[in-house]
């Protein structure tokens, strides 16, 4: 019976976002405030209702409800409880309501903090998020209903969720990635009201700002998760493979970085209007790809575990409907726009271009590969693959160049600056930087690479850049403090997010380049040596887990040389009970410097075990970065500026009365900064 | 400046959408390969011990050349088979070592024994793309003239051997004078 709740729940949650859908909408083409107001409760209980839903669905997880298809699919009555809970987004079902539960926790949160906003720009936002929700909810009634029951018998025991899915990465990157992927929906919804309203303005870029660089966070959290997660679990301490479902988020998040920046040159000088609003269409394409591509099993690779054909056509005819439409109207409206500012050759609004320019290229780059072989399986009938080389030819030379432009663009003033005033600026910055990325890794690692000393290079310059530019803004203040300040958080932040990608570099450039491994077979008392550490295979022990049986090896690391104990690994080869599926689990010893790993193989018949193991320096660095950067754009979020338009905005409403709210009042162009 | 040039993403996606629409009823599990009898792709690699291998050093005979790495774990099930075949030498078996690292996949031989008359070393996956490679691992069967014949995406266990590869050398031998180009 409880079942049948969530799926009347459901049908009530269609009906409320059908009338998200149309009613704001509508009010905001006719001028009709009650139907414009509707937005906010509608969005709220929109919330309620999904979220009773996902509550439902949940209680089956956790009470072992059979019955229900999706629960007899992907759980197991052994199965510990943390995964019973998140066994929900196992499959394609819960994942998809997940999906439109955190949309519809976007829309109240759209509802909650856009008082500062005309109300009919609002409405537009909501009427456009509840057309989406619309066409979601109706996607899962139609072809993926996550209540359907098993008739007439249900089974006695359920299948068992994924060995690999249950693990703590599970838990935490699908509804990090989700929240990520849906938050782009938001900015997408700003970017059709503005162009419904044909108003398309520094005000718009104003009020999307938050909202991107907070999708974006969550982005960027969701992608890391997602790399440590494959780093660990699937063993072969690989951190990105280019898989054809890992790089859907990689275009959203590039798109998504180039709409951060544009979307600062359009607000503070006015320019590059229909590009921005392009790019943020092209940023939810994305996030909608994604989708699309995971859950049409339109492409192979592991993430394809639910996958149906009928089910991509539908959403094919989602992302037809809303990017597609959203494209015409971009059609019709954008060659209205007007830039109001020239600016000159060299100046900051270049260095953003040129930003936007290399992201663009980067994300079409790692599109069309993802894509290529279904294009000419499509075209020819044939198939092919493309790999890593190709990605990493493309993307690597990008991204230098992006990194070396990024180093002068914060530094490079808005209109017009002088080629004479960044040679002051950086000249000394571009020296240390060539002579550190050379000295750094020979004096921590004791060795050299090339590409190593150019990503340690590139590291520095932008480093030195930042505390360059941060000098150079304080200068003229009375005391280093009041200076420091004086900054603002939208400048720490971005300063911050640069600071992320130079950690990033390092992580990525040293440990591609200085990692070791081994393949061992080890007897009990056998030792390996591998980069400065000894692996002692101790003996192995059988254990039970929950739901599972495994063995147990001990292996002890000593530092060579010294002897000094540095961890005690247990790696594990372990049997789940439910599924019979055998399941590897390694052991790792992380640390900011250096990660040791072990991955155990296979056990002979003598008892001896074949296991692999890895030094992987600065490994950690890469979700370092990623954490750095996302912590940065959630502090530019909060900047003084947008709160201080909410004030404006009230006293202004106080002052106005009546009229406000039709949408007549322009925010106070500038708000101080 | 030119409107229409605000109608090209629309147009570009049409396109997309079209391409889309049609990839969803191709199957993907259907794996043919745009070499099948087409000539071995030509290449001046390494193999694994660091000798240069290239397109003459490949055996005149009829043999096979499967696609392996040390980290791919359904390598280790088709493994006794390429034993196999090694021992009893008719089908010499030529790997081709897919972006793994040279010292695990030494390693990897040295623990689970070598039944490939050569590995050739493919570390970033290149000869992978030419050979229209998927994923480790996969078996092809490779004529006398170096022609690919049959391509197998999977574990090659004794009855795929038996049921499939075995039929295919057969007619292979059955129609020998196929011409090997085109």
């Amino acid at each position: 019976m409880i079942p049948e709740l969530g799926q009347f729940s459901l049908i009530l949650a269609f009906c409320l976002s059908i009338l998200l859908g149309v009613m704001p909408l509508a009010g905001a083409a006719t001028g009709n405030r009650l139907w414009m107001s509707m937005g906010r409760p509608l969005g709220a209980g929109l919330f309620v209702f999904l979220g009773i839903c996902l509550f439902i669905l949940g209680h089956a997880f956790v009470t072992d409800d059979f019955s229900v298809r999706v629960v007899a699919a992907q759980s197991n009555t052994l199965l510990p409880m943390q995964y019973k809970v998140t066994a929900l987004w196992g499959g394609h079902e819960g994942s998809f309501l997940l999906w439109t539960f955190m949309l519809s926790g976007w829309i109240l949160a759209v509802g909650m903090f856009s008082k500062s906003m005309p109300v009919e720009f609002v409405a537009r936002v909501l009427g456009v998020l509840g057309l989406l929700s619309a066409s979601y909810i109706l996607f899962m009634l139609a072809t993926s209903n996550p209540f359907d029951r098993m008739v007439p018998v249900p089974p006695a025991d359920g299948a068992d969720l994924n060995t690999a899915l249950q693990d703590i990465g599970f838990i935490l990157h699908p509804p990090t990635l989700y929240m990520g992927y849906v938050g782009y929906s938001v900015v997408f919804a700003f970017a059709i009201a503005a162009l419904l309203s044909g108003r398309l303005d520094a005000a718009w870029a104003r009020w999307s700002r938050p909202w991107a660089n907070v999708a974006w966070a969550i982005l960027t959290i969701g992608i890391a998760l997602g790399s440590w997660w494959a780093y660990y679990e699937l063993g072969w301490g690989g951190w990105w493979a280019w898989d054809p479902v890992e790089n859907p988020p990689l275009i959203t998040w590039l798109f998504g970085t180039a709409l951060i920046h544009s979307l600062a040159v359009t607000e503070k000088r006015r320019v590059f209007k229909s590009w921005t609003v392009l790019l943020a269409i092209l940023a939810f394409a994305g996030s909608l790809l994604g989708t699309f591509i995971t859950r049409s099993g339109l492409l192979t690779s592991v993430h394809a575990f639910a996958s149906d054909p009928s089910r991509g056509v539908f959403i094919l005819a989602i992302l037809g409907v809303f990017v597609g439409g959203a494209l015409l109207l971009y059609a019709i409206r954008a060659p209205l726009i007007k830039s109001e500012f020239g600016f000159g050759s060299l100046s900051r609004e270049i260095f953003l271009l040129s930003n936007n320019v290399i992201l663009v290229v980067a994300a079409a780059s790692v599109f069309l590969g993802t894509l290529f072989p279904m294009f000419y399986q499509a075209l020819t009938g044939d198939l092919i693959s493309i790999g890593p080389p190709y990605f990493n030819i493309i993307f690597v030379p990008l991204m230098i160049l992006l990194v070396i432009l990024l180093g002068i663009g914060p530094i490079s003033r808005w209109k017009k600056t002088s080629g004479d005033y960044l040679k002051q600026q950086l000249g000394k910055v571009a020296m240390a930087s060539l002579l550190l990325g050379v000295a750094l890794p020979l004096i921590v690692l004791l060795d050299i690479s090339i590409p190593a000393t150019i990503a340690v290079a590139l590291a520095v310059w932008i480093v030195l850049g930042i505390g360059r530019d941060l000098l150079a803004k304080t200068a003229n203040k009375p005391s280093r403090r009041e200076g420091l300040r004086s900054l603002t958080y939208g400048y720490y932040g971005m300063q911050g997010a640069h600071f992320g990608v130079a950690v990033m570099l390092v992580g990525v450039a040293l440990t591609s380049y200085f990692s070791s491994e081994r393949s061992v077979l080890l007897q009990t008392g056998d030792t390996v040596e591998l980069g400065g550490y000894e692996f002692l295979f101790a003996g192995s022990e059988r254990v039970a887990g929950p739901n599972y049986n495994a063995d147990r090896a001990t292996v002890l690391v000593t530092r060579d040389g010294d002897g000094d104990a540095v961890a005690d690994l247990y790696p594990e080869l372990r049997v789940y009970l439910a599924s019979g599926t055998p399941s590897t689990e390694m052991a790792i010893d992380p640390s900011l410097w250096r990660d040791l790993f072990v991955t155990p193989g296979e056990i002979r018949d003598n008892g001896a075990w074949t296991m692999t193991v890895y030094v992987k320096p600065f490994v950690r660095w890469i979700w370092l970065g990623a954490i750095i950067m996302a912590l940065s754009a959630t502090i530019a979020a909060t900047d003084r500026r947008y709160r201080k338009l909410a004030r404006v905005r009230k006293q202004a409403e106080e002052t106005a009365g009546e009229k406000v709210g039709q949408g007549e009042l322009q925010p106070v162009p500038g708000g101080g900064t | 400046m030119n409107k229409f040039i605000f109608y090209a993403p629309i147009a570009a996606f049409l396109v997309l959408a079209i391409v889309l629409w049609r990839g969803l009823y191709l199957d993907p599990t259907e794996l043919p390969s745009v070499l099948i009898d087409k000539p071995m792709p030509t290449f001046a690699m390494a193999t694994l011990e660091g000798e240069p291998v290239g397109n003459v050093d490949l055996p005149d005979s009829i043999f096979l050349l499967n696609v392996w790495g040390s980290y791919c774990l359904p390598c280790l099930v088709e493994h006794p088979t390429f034993m196999r075949l090694s021992e009893e030498g008719e089908f010499p078996v030529v790997g081709v070592n897919y972006r793994d690292r040279q010292p695990l996949a030494l390693d990897w031989l040295d623990l689970n024994g070598d039944p490939f008359a050569y590995s050739i070393l493919d570390e970033d996956g290149r000869f992978g793309i030419d050979l229209g490679v998927y994923g480790a691992p996969e078996t092809f069967l490779v004529d006398s003239d170096g022609v690919i014949r049959y391509r197998h995406v999977g574990v090659l266990e004794e009855n795929v051997w038996r049921e499939v590869f075995l039929p295919a050398i057969a007619e292979l031998r059955g129609a020998p004078a196929a011409p090997a180009s085109r």
